[in-house]
């Protein structure tokens, strides 16, 4: 009962990371329809910023975290505005292979610039464990699950109560017609951009902690998990990207407690065609007839 | 419709036909070792630079680059009475065995090199066999474990392939009797990198020689980050060591997960973990832990050639000496002696030197070629405690 | 009708005399090994990404997962030329990647093609990602550590023919009322539908063609470079596929020549630049996309036809 009760915790613990990255995937895609690839790296420039500051400036946590948050935030919108902007009205496939350009630009020129090896990642939060009744969970693993949810909870109020989150609702649903009403469209896209950015940050500054190694390629598997994520939940639904998120967490723990671990990730993915098989616009996805 | 068929066959049974005429013809590349000019020895590169195993092979390429200054700031190579510098040709495989082979090609045919060093996978290693082999040139991996590696499918040597670390199964077993014999262990659990052949090669290793039982196998793939969910299973079964097979990037982050969940056992390990990456990614959990391998920044004090060697790596990278970059480093001073011993910079000679090599000073100990090309140096048992080697154990 | 036929006769002459030069360059020694390992790489590419652009270009479907019907042609290669050490042993085993490939197309197809643009996409690209680690965890593979000492039968000669083959069968596809059918269904496969036509065999059959042209080009693969591991098939590989079609032109042949070759060449040259090579590799993409975001050829075909045709004119006037 102990060893479920503590892969339970280490399931909802990973689902959290997942469902942070997932959010910023979703929230891009439902805007422009674009499979941000280079989402996950952007995650990577957020824990190498909190890796520096913290060794150089001695920041803490909550400084390192905010200003995370702002480096990504200004490296999406830098993203957004030289490579998918010129792209706006090309075909999809063509700002897809940009995206992927970009996470092969991040990635190879961060191992250029700062090596390849893994590095730890400076502890500024001592690590410890509560235990109750012989589970274990330590307070980052707390931390990472209350951020996960606070900022869903944040989101979901900036998109249905805020003015820009109108905008960006609208826009998402016909870019044109928003245009027409007065909504600045390159602006909603911007703060998007912004909004996802600041997420991946900020989820790069937690799991650099929780996890102490971050290295330039540390955003290629998880990023490419959570867009799985993302699209299990139904792509483009912020509810959708959380459940994704932790939907694949307890997957992927559940498989390997049962002694699964090779085959961890083919049944991630078998999982995911079986849902979308049957939900062919995910869990939380908006299912549009097409009409003729 | 019929037309249509017709034609396609018409046009199929023309192309057909011409290709098999052409085919008799067809023209191939060949060509019998490499000279050298008279000022220069070059060594070829084939490492992986950039891509998902770059973190190893630029490791080694902060070690080959160090033996060529080295080397080149003492007058260079002595070939038969005649000094030469080498010059270092640099080639990034990018993690790929297609590129891998390419730039092999490349370093023997366009380069026309003396000798390949690298690349650091067995992967990627082997995918160049076949042009270095082509072209009668050594291909020296400085970190291809794979067993079979050296071999061809008949058994047989391959003649122009050779390594500078132990193969898997030498440090799987003796890290199997370690654990029977010093620890006692009784239920083992093992947790392999199941995307290299690397750890699943320790592993089945390991797991052959291993008397107790082994109560669990596990694996992850290069990337992962979390592995609390088979650490709390192996907790769980109540085990009496772990045998991680993998390098230190996630064999790091698994000491530390085990550790931090309270698993208090001994984890055991290849050389892989020989990394001080591995303690900085471990911190203050890396206690109670063995590994085997060749060369440890520690163990080594007594070594003169070891003591040179992380004195002049930490002056030039400012940071302490990684195992990649010991083996890179060892395998350009044992093509030096191959040149000296054969008073030859001829590519086959090399082949020749490095076979017969004997006794050669490496950092890694005294090293020997045996028959298969594989070197046969002292392995250690080191033991960790805080982070800080406490203990050397030799094994056999 | 018979000027068609002059047409053919000439694609055929320039096939021939493609091989006889490179022949010709190999015996007097200006292709050298290196150059040779650089053909016969852009050769593979070719069918690989003439086959995607079957599959993303004519058809529509939007696929992540090449790499996995490559892999799965390699392997079939790799364990029966193993076994079987001779010519046919090479040619059954190309044969029997095709069967093999042929039948997870029509599992993963019947499963996925319901689905739409980047649904798709991810669910193809679990599929390959699954006969990935499936051939990790098997033991007739050899894992992770993947397999060598394969018998090269394959030689630049056999890749050139098979180029060959491949693009004239895939071409007489697309030209073929079954590509003028496919075609309608790219288009708008509801008013396809309405026309009688059957949507989802249309797509099957797009995919399921791709998939066996991936797996010849993955037993060529594995037979000339004699090693292969699980990590050559991954998301890499399937993504670089798709930067050849998209680079090319989508729905453009001739474009899928052409970048294959422009890319395979612009990676030899940047192996120089040591742990640059991808960064510069990155750049050149965005930019490229950024200036030319339809491709080099955008979905016009080079053909000799209207070259011919352009002359004529040219000289009446």
């Amino acid at each position: 009962m102990q060893t479920v009760l503590q892969q339970v915790i280490n399931a909802l613990s990973l689902g959290a990371v997942y469902a942070l990255l997932a959010l910023g995937y979703t929230m891009v895609y439902g805007i422009i329809k674009l499979i941000n690839f280079a989402h996950g790296d952007i995650y990577m420039l957020g824990a190498f910023w909190a890796y520096y500051v913290i060794n150089f400036w001695h920041l803490n946590f909550i400084g390192a975290l905010l200003s995370s948050m702002v480096i990504g935030a200004l490296s999406g919108v830098v993203i957004e505005y030289f490579a998918y902007r010129p792209l706006r009205n090309s075909p999809r496939i063509a700002v897809l292979i940009t995206a992927i350009g970009v996470s092969f630009l991040l990635e190879n020129g961060m191992s250029y610039l700062f090596g390849a090896n893994p590095r730890s990642f400076p502890q500024v939060i001592k690590q410890f464990n509560f235990n109750i009744g012989g589970v274990l969970i330590s307070n980052i693993q707390i931390l990472i699950l209350a951020t996960a949810l606070i900022l869903m909870v944040l989101l979901q109020i900036i998109i249905q109560k805020t003015k820009m989150g109108r905008a960006m609702r609208a826009v998402s649903v016909d870019p044109e017609a928003a245009e027409l009403v007065g909504v600045d469209v390159n602006h909603t896209i911007s703060f998007t951009f912004a909004l996802g950015s600041a997420l991946a940050g900020a989820a790069g500054v937690l799991i650099g902690m929780y996890y102490n190694s971050i290295d330039p390629l540390m955003g290629m598997t998880p990023g490419i998990k959570a867009f799985v994520a993302a699209v299990l939940g139904g792509i483009g639904s912020i509810p959708g990207a959380s459940v994704g998120g932790f939907l694949i967490g307890i997957l992927e723990t559940f498989f390997q407690s049962i002694g699964l671990s090779a085959y961890k990730d083919a049944v991630v993915y078998l999982v995911l065609i079986i849902i979308l098989l049957f939900l062919p616009s995910g869990i939380f996805g908006k299912n549009t007839r097409e009409k003729v | 419709m019929k037309k249509t068929t017709k034609k396609l066959m018409t046009v199929f049974s023309a192309v057909a036909a011409t290709m098999m005429l052409a085919g008799c013809s067809v023209a191939k590349n060949s060509s019998k070792g490499t000279k050298q000019d008279d000022k220069t020895v070059k060594i070829g590169m084939n490492m992986e630079l950039s891509g998902a195993t770059a973190g190893y092979g630029n490791a080694e390429k902060n070690g080959i680059d160090l033996a060529v200054s080295e080397i080149n700031q003492a007058g260079g190579i002595n070939v038969n009475g005649h000094k030469k510098k080498i010059k270092l040709i640099t080639r990034d495989n990018k993690s790929s065995n297609t590129t891998s082979a390419s730039v092999a090609a490349q370093l023997v045919n366009k380069d026309k090199v003396a000798v390949v060093v690298g690349p650091a996978t067995t992967n990627a290693a082997t995918a160049e066999i076949p042009n270095v082999t082509k072209a009668s040139v050594v291909g020296l991996s400085p970190s291809a474990t794979d067993p079979n590696y050296t071999l061809q499918k008949n058994g047989k040597v391959q003649p122009f392939v050779f390594r500078a670390c132990f193969q898997d199964n030498f440090q799987g077993t003796s890290a199997a009797k370690f654990a029977d014999d010093t620890l006692h262990a009784k239920r083992v659990a093992i947790y392999a990198d199941n995307s290299s052949d690397y750890g699943t090669g320790l592993a089945k290793a390991f797991k052959k020689t291993f008397k107790g039982k082994v109560v669990d196998m596990q694996n992850y793939s290069a990337g992962d980050k979390d592995f609390n969910a088979v650490l709390t299973s192996f907790k769980a079964k109540k085990v009496d060591a772990i045998y991680v097979a993998g390098y230190y990037t996630e064999a790091g982050l698994i000491v530390k997960q085990a550790r931090q969940m309270g698993i208090k056992v001994p984890i055991l390990g290849g050389d892989g973990m020989a990394d001080p990456k591995f303690v900085q990614i471990a911190g203050q959990s890396a206690t109670n832990i063995y590994y085997t391998t060749p060369f440890s920044n520690s163990a080594a004090t007594k070594n003169p050639v070891a003591l040179k060697f992380m004195k002049a790596y930490k002056a030039r990278y400012n940071e302490a000496a990684p195992t990649f970059s010991a083996l890179a480093y060892d395998a350009v001073y044992m093509v030096k002696a191959a040149i000296e011993s054969e008073k030859s910079d001829d590519s086959v000679k090399i082949a020749d030197g490095l076979a017969k090599l004997k006794d050669f000073p490496g950092v890694s100990g005294k090293i020997t070629m045996n028959k298969t090309h594989d070197p046969e140096m002292p392995i250690t048992m080191v033991k960790l405690v805080n982070g800080k080697i406490n203990k050397a154990f030799s094994v056999k | 009708m018979k000027k068609n036929w002059k047409y053919i006769l000439a694609w055929l002459l320039i096939m021939i005399a493609g091989f006889c030069l490179i022949d010709a360059l190999i015996a007097v020694g200006v292709i050298d090994n290196f150059i040779e390992n650089m053909l016969v790489t852009i050769g593979i590419n070719i069918i690989l990404a003439t086959g995607l652009n079957l599959i993303i270009g004519f058809s529509g479907q939007f696929s992540l997962g090449h790499a996995g019907f490559m892999a799965i042609g390699a392997y079939a290669t790799a364990i029966i030329t193993q076994r079987m050490d001779s010519n046919l042993g090479f040619l059954i085993s190309l044969i029997v990647g095709m069967i093999l490939s042929i039948i997870v197309a029509l599992i993963v197809g019947f499963a996925t093609l319901r689905l739409r643009g980047d649904y798709l996409a991810i669910a193809t690209l679990g599929a390959a990602e699954i006969i990935r680690n499936v051939i990790n965890n098997l033991k007739i593979t050899g894992g992770s550590s993947g397999m060598f000492n394969i018998p090269q039968y394959c030689t630049w000669a056999t890749v050139y023919v098979l180029v060959c083959l491949t693009t004239i069968v895939l071409l007489n596809f697309v030209r073929s009322r079954s590509g003028r059918a496919i075609k309608a269904v790219r288009e708008d496969d509801i008013a396809a539908e309405a026309m009688g036509i059957n949507t989802t065999k249309w797509k099957l059959a797009a995919f399921v063609l791709g998939a066996a042209t991936a797996a010849i080009a993955g037993g060529l693969h594995a037979s000339y470079l004699q090693t292969i591991a699980p990590s050559d098939f991954g998301i890499m590989e399937s993504i670089s596929i798709l930067v050849i079609v998209v680079l090319g032109g989508v729905g453009s042949m001739t474009g899928t020549f052409l970048a294959a070759i422009v890319l395979g060449i612009l990676d030899t040259v940047l192996q120089n630049f040591g742990a640059l090579r991808m960064v510069i590799y990155a750049a050149a993409l965005i930019l490229i996309m950024i200036f030319k975001p339809s491709g080099l050829l955008g979905n016009r075909e080079l053909s000799l036809k209207k070259l011919g045709q352009h002359f004529t004119r040219k000289q009446r006037s």
